[in-house]
């Protein structure tokens, strides 16, 4: 019924250009038609935070964002964080803290944590939970995520980049 | 989800027409956060998702003590608590569009779409409603003003008539020696609709001993939030005490029309309408004080 729409982004880094329903979420353009499989489908409801993407500076759920929305906006996404020789230091310290478990949240706490370093690089332990509370993680291991983001701020700030 | 068509207008007119052309079968896309999921799951069928973001007017944050308060109805809540003025001076504002959701939620979730949602539960319309905010509203024939109370006509309905949509609201500036303090009862501690949200506003005398007026609102407890009048009006004149609160307390009681849900009995809502307008009122005679 609806035409498909042609989009430009700048994704991760990458001018991108795509179509797309006006029905389908960013979190299914980014899936379905641009292979960025790492953003994943929890609730689709804005509650999970698994589905978590910074547009233009703010933490945003993808499955409440359409696809047609991101015209000429700055996405990035679980991709676009380690770079091409190391992890991610929120990545490194996930890791190091066994902050996860069946993996499904991890993309998600990570994008959304990396929102909360960028602007407040040294958050208290209050703050990460507080800022955290939109992501749900059913393995229930909050305690060890949390400690890994507070790990994750006393990297160097620059390394953190 | 559905088909729909998406159109992004830039000009109040170009949404105005668009909006008469489609009557029901359009709705405004702003934060997304309602919209979205209602048709995802098929709780609203659509035609069209006018996106309105790029309309000037919807995006307006500017505060001055003259003329108070301006926000634009597609203006996100983290702008408005990342606002460091409008923070200081409209805190019982703040505490609503503080707790709507997680961070997620408030990078997108917006005022307007907050009071277009009509949901009786919402936490940003009690606030408003003390605060003496007024809606701007475009249509067909120009623009017209109401009070946020009058603006919910029932769970999920409004006062919009065909073309028209919410602009922004007008918030006047706080009278001297004026607080404000909105609550909602979640027995969790985030991320929850309320089982209760009462918001208060008072103007005190010079010497903080007497309430000039007060206004008292309600969410959760009727099928739109209520501006609880005879609660308000029973303070004017009277001396800050707790008998004076309670009474308050009471009127806010008797207008209640709470339902029984999951969320709480409709005696359990009741109880809490007192409890809550007591700490409403103590954090807005608190908040006024230090105002002096």
């Amino acid at each position: 019924m609806s035409k498909k729409v042609q989009v430009q982004a700048r994704i991760n880094g990458e001018e991108v250009e795509f179509l797309c329903e006006p029905r389908q979420s960013l979190l299914e353009v980014l899936r379905d038609e641009l292979g960025l499989t790492g953003s994943k489908e929890g609730c689709n409801n804005g509650n999970c935070g698994a589905c978590n993407v910074i547009m233009d500076g703010v933490l945003v759920n993808s499955c409440l964002v359409l696809g047609v929305e991101i015209q000429g906006k700055e996405i990035t996404t679980i991709e676009g964080l380690a770079g091409p020789e190391k992890l991610h230091p929120l990545q490194q310290k996930f890791l190091e803290y066994a902050a996860l478990q069946c993996g499904i949240c991890t993309p998600g706490f990570i994008v959304a944590s990396k929102a909360l370093l960028d602007k407040n690089p040294h958050p208290t332990e209050q703050e990460v939970r507080y800022w955290l509370a939109g992501n749900l993680c059913r393995c229930t291991g909050y305690d060890k995520i949390v400690r890994a983001v507070l790990a994750a701020a006393e990297v160097n700030h620059e390394e953190r980049r | 989800m559905q088909a729909f068509d998406y159109a992004s207008a830039r000009t109040v007119g170009e949404a105005v027409s668009l909006l008469t052309q489609h009557g029901e079968r359009a709705r405004i896309l702003a934060g997304g956060t309602d919209i979205i999921v209602q048709v995802r799951e098929g709780r609203r069928s659509v035609d069209l998702l006018l996106d309105i973001k790029e309309i000037p007017e919807v995006n307006q944050l500017s505060y001055d003590p003259i003329n108070g308060l301006r926000i634009g109805a597609a203006v996100p809540c983290y702008k408005i608590y990342e606002h460091a003025e409008i923070a200081a001076v409209y805190p019982g504002l703040i505490d609503a569009v503080s707790l709507i959701g997680g961070i997620q939620i408030q990078g997108r979730a917006t005022l307007g779409g907050n009071l277009c949602n009509a949901s009786p539960a919402a936490d940003t319309i009690p606030a408003l409603i003390v605060l003496r905010a007024t809606c701007l509203i475009a249509g067909p024939q120009g623009t017209r003003e109401v009070p946020v109370e009058q603006f919910c006509t029932g769970p999920g309905r409004t006062i919009l008539q065909r073309g028209e949509f919410l602009l922004s609201f007008r918030l006047p500036p706080p009278q001297k020696h004026s607080g404000a303090r909105y609550l909602r009862f979640i027995p969790r501690n985030e991320m929850d609709i309320a089982v209760v949200g009462v918001g208060a506003s008072v103007v005190l005398n010079e010497a903080h001993t007497r309430f000039v007026s007060a206004r008292i609102a309600l969410g959760a407890v009727a099928p739109t939030p209520l501006l609880a009048v005879e609660a308000g009006e029973i303070l004017a004149g009277k001396e800050i005490s707790e008998e004076n609160i309670q009474r308050a307390a009471e009127a806010a009681q008797a207008i209640a029309r709470p339902i029984s849900d999951m969320r709480g009995t409709a005696e359990y809502r009741r109880h809490l309408v007192g409890i809550l307008t007591r700490r409403t009122l103590q954090g807005a005679i608190q908040r006024a004080k230090k105002e002096a």
